[in-house]
């Protein structure tokens, strides 16, 4: 069990170096590539106005002419134990993990990051625990009345709220229950934990609701799905022979082996959707991860795209990593291949 | 002693039968897309303590619809189910389904065909048969961990203690099956009902697992109801034998009698079908020509006469008339070939070719 949570990790710690290592390249080799200089991109720095001088010292602040894997393991180093940028007289120090400045704010952008991470993060756990609640429940209830109204209607309404873009969804619940109702906040209202616990929750309310109906859905059918087919199974049977009670049966016995899939696809959405849940950010004008990385991608800001991809890949990479040892964990069977 | 040619059984509605299992004239249908199916269709037997009843037939004769019946295990819904089922005095059929709930795993026991699917992967042996004991015992759970491994070093387990905690992959076929048993019986039910008990099993594991079924058979002293195809299985085993086809009782009676002088072709056909050391090696098994009927849709008459090689003799209805067997009758044959007839034809043309 031992070596194969170590096994895991070092997985996992080197397809975040190959992830760092392809993404830098296509941001800094691939544009050298198709022709352009290092001024070209120093110039993104210091605005249209520059003369060739200033061009000139940034390139030399910023190491652009260094050779790429020069600038790969300054990058790199950057990220543990920080940058220090000289420009002559002063030297500029970015403390770790450093992902450089913006082009446009000037600013580091890990402050930034970590400042919008609050948010993201709010979001998407509390989402979760709603989409996880009632996916399942009303996965597990459908499978057990397959072919009755509850799960017709269940599964209709679950492939509505699959095929439901957020920006419909989300759109659609600010106008009747925030503009016309006025029973919830109006969007871009946001109130961290730390300073009114009740308030930060009653803003998140609908972009709660909305991000876990999208994956709810998602998650019924799929709980359906694995229900159907494992209530089915063999040992099913031999829990109903022992004459437990259903509803160990289904619970202890069957919800426990389809949970097992579930597991999976929660890590995976739960780890993606805190690297940014971009349209539901864009649509309720929350300031956290997504929003940041699509006003970075708008403007062209290449460190700050830069930051937002490779803090998406930790997360998804480290979700990764807790659902192997998890399933580890829940299926006897993982431990010994 | 159930059964010998001349028990009859009381009417429907008559009081509890002495019989510790007795069913009558039982029917199952599940209602499918494409028609009902009658998976069993009249079907009576009995069995007392200690008595081996083997039931016999191909794959979808309705063996082991009739032990799920008993057992209570079809899932409502499309299944219905109707005449009688006493257990030890108590009507299944028409019982609630908590009561027959209670009576699952504790009176009444199965072991399944394949050991590996049958037991949850998750959980360790040790556990699945601790929860099987503690819920019909409120016992703490350390007394019922003991019990569990008291009941894997009986079925034969070496290091019990250690094995309790293994998980179901980690044994192999034969120990999956000693395991099973030990779950089936750590209540002590007075009914065993084991469903192809070794067909999963390797050939020098299936003889160990039939010894220990008939040595705990004796120890607990419990009915046991073996469902295979397998007529060298039931040879080993069974005093009483019920062979079935299209959900019926073809032939019922004394093993003994059903193997040195069966009456139905229909059995003439299993026995020649099974493989026999006995046998020079040149000779090749003979399979019964033709393939089960749909249950759907059965033939009129009898159901095996599509495949009944002595079919069409003088003035015999095979083709219209149903031999069914008397509906209080626990013992015959369910053919229309006269019994003298029946016993020549065996001992003239079907003995020398086995």
């Amino acid at each position: 069990m031992v070596a194969y949570i170590i096994r895991r990790v070092f997985a996992a710690i080197l397809l975040l170096f190959v992830i760092s290592l392809a993404t830098f390249a296509i941001f800094f080799l691939v544009p050298r590539l198709a022709g352009a200089t290092p001024q070209d991109l120093a110039s993104r720095y210091v605005g249209k106005t520059a003369n060739q001088e200033q061009i000139a010292v940034m390139t030399q602040k910023l190491g652009f002419d260094d050779p790429i894997i020069v600038q790969y393991g300054r990058f790199v180093k950057g990220l543990f134990v920080g940058a220090d940028y000289s420009t002559g007289p002063t030297t500029e120090h970015c403390p770790a993990p450093c992902f450089g400045y913006s082009f446009i704010t000037q600013n580091p952008v890990w402050p930034d990051l970590v400042d919008r991470l609050g948010v993201t993060l709010s979001l998407a756990a509390g989402a979760a625990l709603i989409w996880l609640v009632v996916g399942v429940a009303v996965g597990v209830l459908s499978a057990l009345r397959k072919g009755s109204f509850f799960d017709r209607a269940a599964m209709g309404i679950a492939l509505a709220g699959v095929s439901l873009p957020i920006f419909f969804t989300g759109l659609l619940s600010l106008s009747i229950f925030s503009y016309t109702l006025h029973w919830f906040p109006p969007g871009g209202s946001y109130t961290p934990i730390t300073e009114n616990p009740g308030l930060w929750a009653y803003d998140l309310v609908l972009p709660w609701v909305t991000l876990a109906f999208l994956y709810a859905a998602g998650y019924a059918r799929l709980t359906r799905a694995g229900m159907l087919e494992t209530m089915n199974e063999d040992y099913i049977r031999t829990a109903r022979a022992k004459g437990l009670p259903e509803r160990t049966v289904v619970v202890k016995h069957g919800l426990r082996s389809a949970l097992t899939p579930i597991l999976t696809i929660f890590g995976l959405d739960l780890g993606l959707l805190l690297g940014g849940a971009i349209l539901t950010e864009s649509t309720f004008s929350l300031p956290g991860i997504g929003k940041y990385a699509v006003d970075a991608v708008r403007n062209n800001d290449l460190p700050k795209v830069l930051g937002v991809v490779m803090l998406g890949a930790f997360f998804i990479v480290l979700a990764n990593l807790i659902v192997d040892i998890l399933y580890a964990v829940v299926d006897p069977r993982v431990r010994l291949s | 002693m159930t059964t010998s040619a001349d028990i009859t059984l009381t009417p429907s509605g008559a009081p509890a039968p002495e019989a510790f299992l007795e069913v009558r004239d039982l029917k199952v249908q599940f209602a499918t897309d494409d028609g009902v199916v009658k998976a069993v269709d009249g079907l009576s037997f009995g069995l007392e303590r200690g008595q081996t009843l083997g039931i016999v037939g191909e794959s979808g004769s309705g063996k082991s619809v009739t032990s799920l019946s008993i057992m209570g295990l079809h899932k409502g819904g499309s299944v219905s189910m109707s005449g009688e089922i006493w257990l030890d005095g108590q009507e299944l059929i028409s019982a609630s389904k908590e009561e027959v709930r209670r009576l699952r795993g504790s009176k009444a026991a199965m072991i399944f065909q394949d050991p590996l699917s049958s037991m949850h992967p998750f959980y360790p042996v040790g556990e699945q048969i601790v929860e099987a004991y503690r819920v019909h015992h409120d016992v703490p759970a350390k007394q019922a961990r003991q019990r569990a491994i008291d009941m894997l070093a009986r079925a034969g387990i070496p290091q019990p203690e250690r094995r309790v905690d293994d998980y179901p992959h980690q044994f192999s076929g034969g120990m999956r099956q000693r395991a099973m048993i030990a779950m089936a019986l750590v209540n002590n039910p007075s009914l065993l009902i084991a469903d192809e008990p070794t067909t999963a099993l390797d050939v020098t594991v299936q003889a160990q697992i039939l010894d220990l079924i008939r040595d705990l058979q004796v120890e607990f002293g419990s009915a046991v109801i073996i469902i295979t195809h397998d007529l060298g299985v039931v040879a080993e085993l069974a005093d009483d034998i019920l062979v079935m086809y299209a959900g019926r009782c073809m032939e019922y009676d004394r093993a003994q009698k059903v193997f040195t002088a069966p009456e139905h072709p229909y059995t003439w056909g299993l026995l020649a079908s099974m493989p026999r050391l006995d046998r020079e090696v040149r000779d090749r098994l003979k399979p019964i020509d033709g393939t089960p009927p749909s249950l759907i849709n059965l033939p009129t008459g009898c159901p095996f006469h599509p495949r009944c090689p002595y079919l069409g003799r003088d003035g015999i209805p095979c083709t219209t008339v149903d031999p069914h067997l008397p509906r209080h009758v626990t013992a015959g044959v369910a053919c229309h070939i006269p019994h003298t007839d029946r016993i020549r034809t065996f001992s003239e043309e079907v003995l020398p070719t086995l």
